[in-house]
């Protein structure tokens, strides 16, 4: 019974990293392709590693399993928000930068 | 028998990822298909330590996690302009 479900939670999560994948490739914009990958991302990784610690039963793979789950929650979200805040700040860069070359090229 | 499918269907997630990095316009479209592709492959990893029964690859994934989130925080530091230690 077990090994069926962690059967079952680990094809669901291939799915959900499948889904996010192709996610990444066909948002428009940036923050689009961020939120996708990473909630989709962020979950199916995590059903996969409760679905390892299903299948194994009470042992020393399924508590690294399930440490590997707990570590995953909590950094790729922290990620992606760094990302989503370096995205902004990198566009504002390339917006002043472009100015400066429209304001330098008439002079010269 | 399943677990060859369900590792198929990782790689095919990875070569997705492996495409945009090569191809994604701005820097942080790679720096986010980078730590999509670390993400995907802490599960594949795992799913490995599964089909061959062993304990080595799920340490694999753990220190693949740790590293790319600070390989991750650093990039996106570097994007926005900052310092490493600001």
């Amino acid at each position: 019974m077990n090994h069926i479900i962690g059967i079952f939670l680990i094809s669901l999560g291939a799915l959900f990293n499948l889904s996010g994948c192709v996610g990444l490739l066909r948002f428009s914009n940036v923050f689009s392709k961020i939120q996708a990958a990473s909630k989709s991302v962020t979950l199916g990784t995590t059903f996969i590693l409760i679905g390892i610690a299903f299948t194994e039963g009470i042992s020393v793979s399924s508590t690294k399993a399930l440490l590997t789950a707990g570590l995953i929650l909590f950094t790729v979200p922290t990620g992606a928000h760094a990302l989503a805040r370096a995205s902004r700040e990198y566009s504002k860069t390339q917006k002043e930068s472009d100015k400066g070359k429209e304001n330098e090229t008439p002079k010269t | 028998m399943i677990y060859n499918v369900l590792i198929y269907i990782l790689l095919v997630s990875v070569f997705l990822c492996i495409y945009k990095m090569g191809r994604g316009p701005t820097p942080v479209e790679r720096a986010v298909a980078v730590y999509t592709l670390g993400t995907i492959v802490v599960a594949l990893s795992a799913l490995f330590s599964l089909k061959m029964e062993t304990d080595f690859f799920l340490n694999v994934s753990i220190s693949w996690a740790l590293l790319s989130f600070i390989g991750t925080m650093a990039i996106a530091k570097f994007l926005e302009g900052r310092g490493l230690d600001e």
